[in-house]
């Protein structure tokens, strides 16, 4: 059965490739072993590092794990019991609304200056290709680094932002206190997202034919009309790429919130609650596992529905 | 006369880049700014380190020397890794028939989105069985995770685009595959191996997230851990703490300097096809 299978597939590819046919087909099956040699590494450690956990992480949230139970290992079967407690829980929806508008506040920002610089950076100018290298730098720096120094930054008293504003006579604000902390957090993590967005919009750009400019500058459009009928809308498969993945990133942002506000009030999101949950209290009794499982399982969930969404967009593309 | 005016409008363009490059880089110059600043006059917040000293460096660089060593093994050590499982896995996707490839791309992406919390939890689960918390190997496993759906789709797309005759021509000059890989796709491959040996560097270094749940307590910990003592610490010392954060940052500010081509490469291919 496999075999026609497999034989259909090879006369299809020699079908497809016309004449040489002969030693390409005694080529397919040992090509096939090799195939299969030469990816089963990446399968191994497909299973191991990826399956096993995760199949560690959705069973952690089906049994009632405490901190007893985690070192014995006996940890009773609570099917969705825990998933109910977690949704009911009267953190839970605050928690999703943090979640909705972390992501949503950075991802219209991060886009729309990425957008910006990038069209500022579309064209040649002496320096451009230096600066837009130095504008990476942010992105790639250990993000403890960039949240301890963001968190210093927005000190209330001696940081540098608060005396900023005072220039300008805006009183002093407690960044990280939990009223404004996610706000805080926000501002950072739109710093932290421009120059990804800037590449990935950038690269896009280059591939819009310059005669396009020509050609409507010709016409007699300006350079604001030139945007909105030629770079937008030919930027619309790279800018869905990019917002899908921005998405995604934003989501499951840990480290800078966790470093400048410990995820606490408002900053608080489905991914600093799950590790708050498990990893958050040091050595407390207060540690819960399964909980932190759940929340864990429906970030999982969200980012399964993420990748069928990436693979739609792309496969719409290359139609 | 036109070329005058076109030369003149772009030294402007050059004048705003600078602005914003220093608008967006204001926050590293804080940091560094902070670190040259005696610990008396830290809270004056002066714009540039008016009472310069160099003794956060002296007393952090002998503090956190083991950490930044720990982070450059854990570094290398993931690099080696993520190239011997996606090399292999990118010829075979590229280039030979694997049976299941669509549904294993897709995983590949899924897996790229999976947030690393959850990774963490199931790690933290797997590695409290096995005994390996706090080892310096587990996290060196964890760390390689972030960089191995990348590096396979990037050895993928790049290998791609070597031509299958001279694949071909190999082949009936007797070579086994094995040959065929070593000897031809792997130095073709040199760049797409650069860019991702600098992800995987990167990232493993940058971790905070697996190193702070799997290595909470372990003998050897990475510098991300050093940083994250110094925060957590009764009397927080912000010069010795941007001291710290400066000489975490030098690796990969410097990688990114010397590979710059390479990084922005690497980005796109990774989220954007052609």
């Amino acid at each position: 059965m496999s075999m026609t299978l497999l034989e259909k597939s090879a006369a299809r590819r020699t079908a497809r490739t016309g004449g040489v046919t002969a030693r390409r087909r005694r080529l397919m099956r040992p090509g096939m072993l090799a195939g299969i040699g030469f990816i089963s590494p990446l399968v191994v450690y497909m299973v191991l590092f990826y399956a096993y956990p995760l199949y560690e992480n959705v069973s952690m949230s089906l049994h009632r794990f405490t901190r007893a139970t985690y070192v014995t290992g006996e940890a009773p079967w609570a099917g969705s019991a825990i998933y109910h407690e977690v949704i009911a829980s009267p953190q839970f929806w605050p928690t999703v609304n943090h979640t909705a508008t972390f992501v949503v506040v950075s991802l219209a920002f991060q886009y729309s200056i990425g957008l910006a610089l990038a069209v500022f950076f579309q064209r040649h100018f002496p320096l451009s290709g230096v600066l837009r290298g130095l504008f990476l730098v942010p992105w790639l720096l250990p993000i403890i680094v960039s949240g301890t120094t963001w968190q210093w930054m927005m000190d209330a008293d001696s940081g540098v932002i608060n005396r900023l504003i005072g220039l300008v006579g805006i009183d002093p604000i407690w960044w990280l206190n939990s009223d404004h902390s996610l706000w805080a957090v926000i501002i950072a993590n739109i710093w932290l997202g421009v120059p990804f967005n800037l590449v990935i919009l950038y690269s896009g750009l280059q591939n819009i034919s310059p005669d396009l400019y020509e050609a409507a500058a010709l016409d007699g459009a300006g350079p604001w009309k030139q945007f909105w009928s030629i770079t937008f809308p030919l930027l619309k498969p790279v800018s869905a790429i990019t917002l899908l993945l921005g998405f995604v990133y934003t989501l499951k942002v840990v480290d800078i919130i966790w470093i400048m506000t410990r995820g606490t009030g408002a900053s608080q999101t489905l991914a600093t609650w799950a590790y708050s949950m498990a990893f958050g209290k040091g050595a407390s009794a207060v540690i819960k596992y399964s909980e932190a499982s759940v929340v864990g399982s429906l970030l999982l969930l969200i980012a399964l529905c993420m990748g069928f969404v990436y693979l739609f967009v792309q496969r719409r593309q290359e139609a | 006369m036109s070329a005058r005016t076109h030369d003149q409008r772009a030294w402007w363009k050059t004048v705003i880049g600078v602005v914003f490059t220093a608008v967006m880089l204001f926050p590293l110059y804080w940091m560094v700014n902070v670190s040259l600043t005696d610990r008396s006059a830290i809270r004056d917040g002066e714009l540039y380190p008016r009472a310069f000293t160099l003794e956060h460096y002296s007393t952090v660089l002998h503090d956190q020397l083991p950490y930044l060593g720990t982070s450059l093994v854990i570094g290398l050590a993931t690099v080696a890794i993520t190239l011997l499982i996606a090399a292999p896995a990118g010829y075979a996707l590229s280039k030979l028939f694997v049976p299941g490839r669509r549904l294993l791309n897709f995983l590949l992406i899924v897996a790229q989105m999976i947030p690393a919390v959850v990774m963490a939890l199931g790690f933290y689960s797997v590695y409290n069985d096995l005994g390996m918390l706090d080892t310096v190997w587990g996290l060196i496993l964890a760390d390689s995770t972030i960089a191995v759906p990348f590096a396979v789709m990037l050895f993928t797309a790049f290998m791609s685009g070597i031509q299958r005759e001279l694949l071909e021509a190999a082949h009936v000059d007797g070579a086994s595959y094995w040959r065929t890989f070593v000897g031809i796709v792997l130095p073709l491959s040199r760049n797409a191996a650069v860019t991702v040996g600098l992800f995987a560097f990167i990232w493993a270094w940058s971790d905070f997230l697996f190193a702070s749940t799997l290595n909470r307590s372990g003998d050897r910990r990475p510098i991300t851990m050093g940083l994250y003592d110094y925060i957590g610490s009764q009397n927080l010392q912000w010069g010795e703490l941007m001291a710290t954060a400066v000489l975490a940052s030098i690796p990969t500010g410097l990688l990114l300097v010397i590979a710059q081509r390479y990084v922005a490469a690497g980005l796109t291919a990774g989220a954007v096809k052609d």
